[in-house]
């Protein structure tokens, strides 16, 4: 199995100007991935299925991922000249103030590909495709012409991120309903508050086990027969 | 080693949607027939919908509609913490609860880098040929109850079933929601005695697997209905991701416990059964052959099950929170690979937690097999991929 090095620079050499950065993966599993363009994503997985060397045929798995706009809070020391009126007389002074800078780093949508090779029996190979934000360009080309075990995924990331997948043949929602606006997996998605109260069972049965602790009379069957037995003899005395 | 079916998926792949569904051509003048099988069909194990547009008898077009279980089981683990989960992948296929904490588990280990003692893999490796046995034996009841064979084939898998139920609960405490593995091994150790069960119960297998075959292998109404039927080319297996039996049954050689060796598999001798005729009647044999199989990897790892703690001491277990970084683990399971992806960003509750579901991906080709079938084949087509809706919908 070939290092990530060294299929970056195998794509390097089959596809020109790809593009392929490799993203360290910093915990124990050492599962490292390829970030590719959208622009030649096609070209590049379809090397990466067809290289005999590599034969990545098998798409395992493709998951969505939410990266929302972070908000970067920065200390940053500033030198400024201020007016002072120092012993009566005004000056102007260096001074150096610590301010914070807010700086919002947008957010985007990614899709993560597992890839391995049944034919030789080596992964999982990760590429990540990456939208350009989250609110209106959030192409990303569909990979399941080259490998149809994404179409049902990419479906699902469509449903459930939003990331719209060109060239995918059939891009309809899956798990959700047709009608259904938004997309639940989404970090900031909030869900609707428009639960409708139904009376069920349970008020029912709260109800008559309130009344069996409140008052002497039981509720059950039983209790409601001997009840019943008391009533008619005492009727009948 | 090339394998036969990639060579000609790369010859193929050179022709335009090769690997999408043949568009046939209703020869009859008539109106097609548009018919929704589901959700409540009896055939459908659950609520599923197939969209299916009819020529006469004949299948034209066929879409699965899914979500009918859906309740974002994602986006649950996402809001909670690591083990949290684990009682809830339970539930994603809940014939298979055991392989399911182990795939999980297995995730969140990869996640970590935490090691799992000798014991603890022996006993997830019985667990797990156990939960393949029953699913498998009950998955083939169920296709025969399909064929109309109206309850009988079912109930002595299930008797056999049950047996198996009984074993998980005398050491989960449960007989389907087990919840028992843990991250870096498992909830409880096994006494003797429940070994010694195990014991008996593994070797009254093979004779219920013998009687079984005998019914059924060369039974008339099986052959006539299944063989050459839903025909599944290797090379399409291969292109939609179909894993586990159903791959297997299309002869491509690929188990993912002799790829990953994840546990201890490499230590057990056991072939993989692969199939020649790529139809439902492979698909039926091919998971007879693993029960076999599996029969022979618990002998082996009940004889050599060593002592030992089941728990690695050093597991954190309160306060588990991974450093940043991600992991997919996956386990051949029963029904194909099941996979968990997951992303950690320090916090107590993992960022991203994907399942990656056999039984939804394995239904990407449902309608490639479908077409051009008689209507009442696609009940045993469907069948015969094996699939659970609370892992399909999630």
């Amino acid at each position: 199995m070939k290092t990530v090095e060294e299929i970056k620079s195998a794509i390097e050499a089959a596809v020109p100007g790809a593009g392929v950065e490799i993203l360290l993966n910093p915990g124990p599993s050492g599962q490292h991935s390829l970030v590719l363009r959208r622009e030649g994503a096609i070209e590049v997985a379809t090397f990466l299925r067809d290289d005999p060397e590599l034969a990545l045929d098998f798409l395992s798995n493709v998951s969505g991922v939410d990266w929302p706009d972070k908000e970067i809070a920065e200390k940053v020391k500033v030198t400024r000249q201020v007016v002072k009126t120092v012993d009566g007389v005004e000056q102007t002074v260096d001074e150096t103030v610590e301010e914070t800078h807010k700086r919002v780093e947008p957010g985007y949508l990614e899709a993560v590909y597992h890839l391995y090779s049944m034919e030789k029996k080596h992964g999982p190979v990760i590429l990540r495709m990456r939208t350009v934000n989250r609110i209106d360009k959030v192409e990303l080309p569909s990979l399941t012409p080259i490998w149809r075990s994404a179409e049902f995924q990419e479906r699902e990331i469509f449903d459930l991120y939003g990331i719209v997948f060109t060239g995918h043949p059939d891009l309809r929602r899956i798990l959700m309903w047709d009608g259904f606006k938004d997309h639940p997996m989404r970090r900031d998605y909030v869900e609707p508050d428009d639960f409708e109260y139904e009376p069920t069972a349970h008020d029912e049965v709260l109800a008559r086990a309130q009344e069996h602790k409140s008052g002497e009379q039981g509720t059950g069957i039983r209790d409601q027969e001997a009840a019943k037995a008391a009533t008619a003899t005492g009727a009948g005395q | 080693m090339s394998s036969p079916a990639t060579d000609i998926s790369i010859k193929l792949a050179r022709q335009e949607g090769w690997n999408r569904p043949p568009v046939i051509e209703p020869d009859g003048e008539g109106e097609l027939l548009e018919l929704a099988m589901g959700p409540h069909h009896p055939s459908t194990h659950g609520v599923f919908r197939m969209d299916v547009a009819l020529d006469g008898e004949r299948v034209i077009r066929l879409k699965p509609v899914f979500g009918y279980l859906h309740r974002n089981h994602e986006k649950i683990a996402e809001g909670t913490s690591y083990l949290a989960s684990m009682p809830y992948t339970d539930r994603l296929d809940y014939f298979c609860s055991l392989t399911n904490n182990w795939a999980y588990a297995l995730a969140v280990e990869k996640l970590v880098g935490q090691a799992v003692p000798e014991r603890a893999e022996y006993l997830r490796v019985i667990l797990a040929e156990l939960t393949r046995i029953q699913n498998h034996a009950s998955s083939i009841g169920f296709l025969l109850q399909e064929m109309g064979a109206s309850g009988t084939p079912l109930m002595y898998a299930f008797r056999e079933r049950e047996k198996i139920l009984d074993l998980f609960e005398g050491l989960t405490g449960s007989r389907m929601m087990c919840n028992y593995m843990r991250f870096g091994g498992c909830r409880v150790d096994a006494s003797a005695a429940w070994l010694d069960a195990t014991r008996k119960v593994v070797s009254g297998i093979p004779e219920f697997v013998d009687e079984f075959e005998n019914f059924l292998r060369t039974n008339e109404i099986l052959m006539a209905r299944s063989q050459g039927m839903g025909i599944l080319r290797p090379e399409l297996a291969v292109n939609a991701g179909v894993t586990g039996p159903m791959l297997r049954a299309s002869g491509v050689n690929y188990d993912i416990r002799k790829v990953d060796h994840y546990g201890i598999y490499d230590r057990f001798k056991f072939r993989v059964p692969l199939g020649d005729h790529w139809d439902i009647y492979d698909r039926y044999m091919i998971r007879m052959l693993e029960i076999r199989e599996s029969i022979g990897i618990l002998e082996q790892a009940l004889k050599e099950i060593p002592g030992g703690p089941v728990m690695d001491p050093k597991a954190k277990i309160r306060g588990f929170r991974p450093k940043p970084g991600e992991a997919y683990g996956r386990i051949e399971a029963p029904k194909g690979e099941l996979g968990f992806y997951l992303i950690s960003d320090g916090s107590p509750n993992p960022y991203r937690y994907r399942v990656r579901p056999p039984s939804l991906i394995n239904l990407t080709i449902l309608e490639d097999m479908c077409l051009g079938h008689n209507v009442a084949d696609v009940v045993l087509i469907f069948g015969s991929v094996d699939i659970v809706l609370g892992e399909v919908d999630r």
